[in-house]
Order: structure tokens, then sequence, then C-alpha cells
């Protein structure tokens, strides 16, 4: 899509304006379709009213290595109702078309392998993609990748982890656009009652070395409005919330509009909480 | 990336280093029962009228298969880097017996993931893992078999990475452990290569092997593969037919992907959904294969073919009674091919079959589908 209805880094755009006003972002995470594409985009849709500043929409697939019970549930539900990479990306042209919220795709390697890495690229800008998350593609092997990324304006996002080195997490610092995600515990997503004990030491060493040049959203385990703050004041630009949105899905599943109404209420919660002071 | 990085350089060091081969080699030796039998399977031979048939006898070894070659190996680096839990997981359950007995033997705790659906067809293997002291892990999400039993080690590694050793089972996943497992496997065909030019005075026409993730296969294929005149023939399971979802050849039937960490061919839909696999022999259900296979099957080295699951009882009927040895349903794919082989080649030439492991934790299947 012509940059004329998509400003470019819109994702950098979003964290500098919260920044300004002594604000985190609050990343929003959903499986796309599930439980079935017109709750997905209800629930989306509540998410977005709720407040939530990027949509994080997952292209589901069947063997999500990276995801805990709850996302790989959802996973094996939007697949059930025929969910596909060509389709989520067409149900985030939907939101996209009417919000002004940045999207993030995030998707294993294969479903783009599938279709290709440049057709790929291309549906996913046509549909109001701004930044894509391919946790199965470790930086070392996404040169090829990167390249078409940055070719189609679609942000790079890498992931690193407590234990990712010095000497990588600066490639991964140097490669990465929008914001870098940090996987705040060792382990897969999933909701968590506490902040992991590594989560807050990760945000200030990855900050640190990344000197303000990208913002840092942390992810994984991270579930209640507390665990946000916690998240933000450590000095996190913003907090990536995922397996605990979905779980709400999960729970009302035969009752798709109070999973929305939950959601929204959700979601106002959280974002209360991404305040810096 | 970490954890893999301090796996490569750990396996780096210790496989250049002269005491490590040294325990290693007494372990395979004195624990394992290496070297193992090249036998002359003559009556198969007669049967099949044509080409002299070898089996290279994995299924003498400890534990019943080739699988505790890689699972000595691995454990003892694992011991070396100062791990002392080891994950692991399992389709037939022969890796996680495997796993188990190394563990045990090595003073190591052993957890092995294993699928519901392979827990249940491969009941025997469970108990012996239980009671050699190994934590069973059912796995219950995606299909139930080898593939998610990975998925889930790989999940439980990245959540206890600093104290856990992840001792994959095949030629598959992420670098090193390709080639890390082809190495350990790959004494296979030293010796087999050594044996038959002692019996035979020269090299084979074919070797013959099955490949699921591939571990048995590249460790016999390995040695021969500068000798261009030996055909490798790696065999696939054809299951019920080479529709999808009907087998576990994606060599033969799949395309290339992504999975496990590995670029490799997968079977797949057209969206790039990982397919389930259909196979009578559970240590034959993955439908990705270990990436070397692919270059050599590209490179035009290695032949792969499949043999349907009916082939492979017929053939273990075959081998069990005109030879008295049981092979396992995994191997009996090979013998099934071997025999065709055999029949297309003078009675000049030799062939060599991998018999990876034995049939005993099969007979309940077998039992059931060869009613008498």
């Amino acid at each position: 899509m012509p940059s004329t209805s998509h400003n470019e880094d819109r994702i950098e755009a979003k964290f500098r304006e919260l920044r300004s006003r002594g604000d985190g972002a609050l990343v929003a995470y959903l499986t796309g379709g599930d439980p079935d594409p017109k709750s997905f985009l209800n629930n989306s849709i509540a998410l977005i009213e709720g407040g939530a500043d990027i949509v994080e929409v997952g292209i589901p697939f069947s063997d999500p290595i990276a995801d805990g019970p709850v996302i790989q549930a959802s996973s094996m539900r939007a697949l059930s109702q025929g969910a596909t990479p060509k389709g989520t990306l067409g149900l985030i042209r939907e939101l996209s078309s009417q919000f002004p919220v940045p999207f993030v795709v995030l998707s294993y390697y294969n479903p783009i392998l599938a279709m290709g890495l440049d057709r790929f690229l291309t549906k996913a800008r046509e549909s109001g993609v701004d930044g894509i998350v391919v946790p199965d593609l470790p930086v070392e092997e996404s040169d090829e990748f990167r390249n078409l990324a940055l070719k189609h304006n679609i942000d790079n996002i890498y992931l690193a982890a407590p234990n990712t080195s010095k000497p990588r997490l600066r490639t991964i610092l140097d490669s990465s656009k929008g914001f870098l995600y940090l996987v705040s515990l060792y382990g897969v997503t999933g909701p968590r009652d506490t902040l992991s004990p590594q989560a807050l030491e990760a945000v200030s060493s990855v900050k640190s070395l990344a000197k303000g040049k990208i913002p840092i959203s942390a992810g994984f385990g991270i579930s209640r409005p507390e665990h946000v703050s916690a998240i933000i004041k450590s000095g996190a630009d913003g907090a990536i919330v995922g397996s605990a949105l979905v779980n709400i899905v999960s729970q009302y599943i035969e009752n798709p509009d109070e999973a929305a109404d939950y959601l929204r209420d959700a979601i106002k919660k959280l974002k209360a909480a991404t305040k810096k002071s | 990336m970490e954890p893999l990085r301090a796996l490569e350089e750990a396996y780096n060091r210790f496989s250049h280093d002269s005491s490590f081969k040294k325990e290693l080699a007494g372990w395979l030796d004195s624990f394992a029962g290496r070297p193992t039998p090249l036998y002359l399977a003559a009556n198969l031979t007669r049967h099949a009228s044509g080409a002299r048939i070898y089996l290279k006898r994995e299924d003498l070894l400890h534990g019943g298969a080739h699988k505790i070659n890689n699972t000595l190996g691995q454990a003892l680096l694992a011991k070396k880097m100062g791990k002392r839990r080891i994950i692991a997981e399992t389709g037939a359950g022969q890796h996680g017996v495997a796993t188990a007995m190394a563990c045990a033997a090595l003073g190591l705790r052993a957890e092995v993931y294993m699928g519901i659906e392979d827990m249940d067809r491969q009941k025997l293997n469970v108990y012996r893992m239980k009671m050699l002291g190994a934590k069973v892990h059912p796995v219950e999400s995606g299909s139930k078999t080898l593939k998610d039993a990975i998925n889930e080690a790989l999940r439980d590694w990245v959540t206890h990475v600093q104290d856990t050793y992840y001792l994959l089972g095949s030629v598959v996943g992420p670098h090193p452990y390709p080639t890390m497992v082809r190495d350990f496997q790959s004494v296979i065909g030293k010796e087999a290569r050594k044996q038959i030019l002692q019996t035979d005075g020269k090299l084979p026409k074919a070797v013959v092997a099955c490949v699921g993730g591939g571990s048995n296969s590249i460790g016999i294929f390995h040695s021969f593969l500068h000798d261009l005149d030996v055909d490798l023939y790696g065999v696939e399971a054809g299951g019920e037919s080479l529709s999808p979802g009907q087998n576990a050849a994606p060599l033969v039937a799949g395309r290339e992907g992504v999975l496990h960490g590995m670029m490799t061919y997968v079977l797949q839909d057209e969206a790039g959904q990982v397919q389930t696999t259909r196979s009578i022999s559970a240590g034959l259900d993955y439908p990705g294969v270990g990436p070397e296979h692919v270059f050599l099957m590209n490179a035009g080295r290695a032949r792969y073919v499949t043999v349907s699951d009916e082939q492979a009882l017929d053939a273990f009927k075959t081998l069990s009674q005109l030879e008295g040895i049981m092979p396992a349903l995994e191997s009996a794919h090979a013998i099934s091919y071997a025999m065709k082989l055999a029949k297309s080649l003078g009675t000049k030439h030799s062939i060599i079959v991998n018999l990876s492991g034995r049939g005993d934790k099969d007979v309940e299947i077998i039992a059931k589908h060869l009613p008498q």
C-alpha cells in the first residue's frame, strides 16, 4: 500500500508519541481467527477501543514451539476453523482499514516460506502490517528476510532472551526496527502469577545497551496490570500481553460477545498501568 | 541460540579430545555391545535369489536398537558440560529407553517426552523407561506423536536451559544436533565397511537403511559417501499411501520447509501447516527428516524410496521365519526394499541392510495385524 495511506515507521512514531506523554506502550496480542474470524474481529476491536497502543496478531501454526498451552490451543482452534496465513492477513486488513493503530504480525517461519517471502511481505504490507516477529528465525539466518522486510517497509522485530550474550544482543539491536521484543523469562509464552525474577534485570541490561536507539518491549509471562507497571517503571518502553488475553477468549468461546466485553475491561486496566510515573 | 552455541563449542572440544573418545569407546564396547556383527542372511538371500544380503546387527545392541550409540555419546557430553538433568523426546520409545539406560549408567536424571498416541502403541517401552528410572511426560498437544514430543522437549529446554541438557535422538533439529548425532552414529558404517571388506574382499553394491529422522541411515551411509560405486538407499515410511496424511515420507512426498529449527523437507499443506503423518512404525512417524538427507538426495548421492505398512509387515514375517530374527517395524521397511533390490542385482553383488533395531517392542502391533 502506498505511503500516502500508510505512514512509514508508524511503530516508532507511536513509541515517540507515548514517550512524550510519559507513557509506555501496551502491545496486545491475539491469535488470528481465534476462535473464529468474526469473534476475532470483534475481540480485536475491543482491544483497540479499550486502549491497546499496538495490536499484535499471531498467524496460527501447527507447531508453535515458542508458545505455551494457552496460545497453542488458540492456534488449534483457529486452524480447525480453517485459518490460513492469507486469511489472517485479510482479517488484519479489515481492522487496519478502520483503525489507525499499528499492527504487528507474529508468524513462525514455515508459513511465510510456504507462501514465498516476497509474496508474504507484499500481502502483509497491503494488509496494513507495520512490523513482523518471526520467533523461529534467528538473526544469524535472517539476512534475506530482513532485507526484504526493509524493502516492504515492514519493521523486523527480533527477540532477545535473558541469556542472550552481549555481542549477539548488539547484533539484534542493530538489526531490529520498530522495537526489540525482550523475552522476559526462560520459557515459553503463558500467563504467570508473578513477574519472572529475570524480567526487570533483563530490561535494564538491554536498555543500557540499546542507548535509546530503539524502543524495548517486554513480553512472555506479563499478564497483570502490576506486571505491566513494574516492567514500564524498570525502563521498558512497552509491555506485551498475550496469553492473558487469549485466555479470556478461550473462557468465553460459547459467549463471544462477553469475551469482547471482558477483553475491553482487561485492556483498560492494563493500559492504565503503562504510565511511567 | 546461546545454549546451541555452548553445545556446539563443547561438542567441538570433546569430539577431538582423546580421553573423551576413549571413554566413549569403552562404554560402546563393554556397555552397549559394540562392535555388532555383520551377518550374512543366507536364507533371505536364497529367498530373494539375487545379491547376497548382509545385515548390520544393530538390533543386538543393548536396548535393542542403534539409539544407544548416540545417547551414550551425548550423555557423556552432558556430564562433561556439568548438566545433570537430561530431557529427551521419543517416538517408538527406543530413543527414550536408550536415554534412560545411558543416564542410569552415567548417574544422570532422565525425563522423556512421548506422545500419548505413541505411549499407547509402544507400551512396553514406556514400562522399560520407567523401570530404568526415567520420568515419562505424556504429550497431548498437536498430533500426539514424535513431532509434538520434540515441541514439548524444546519448550522444556528453553524453560530450564541452565541445568538441562536436551538429548535429541535423531539427526534433526538445529545445528549442531544433525552433525553431532551423525558423528555418534557413524560408528555403524565404519564397522560395516571394515567388516564387508574382510568377508567379501570388496565393497557392497548397495547400502539400505530406513529413514525416519534419519539417524541409523546417515550412520551407516556416512563411511560409504566417498565410495561412489556403492549405491545408498534410504527407505521412508510409505504408510497407507502417498496421499497427504497417509505416510511419513517427507523426502518422497514433502517439500522444503522449516521445522524444529532446521531447513529440510517437510510434509506440509499448501499454507505451510505441518501435516499429520501415518506409519505403522512409531519410529518413522515424523513429518521432517535430517537435513543431510536432503543434501544427499539433491546431490544425487543417495536415493530415497518408500515401503508401505503392508510391505513392512510382510518383511517382518519373512525375516522372522527365514532367519529367526525379528526386526523392528522400522527396520522391516529396509528389509522389504532390500529384498526387492537384491532380486534386481546379480548374485555377484552384495548389499548391506542396516538392521537398526529388534522387533520385541512391536509384537503387540504385529499380533494385531498378522492374525494366525
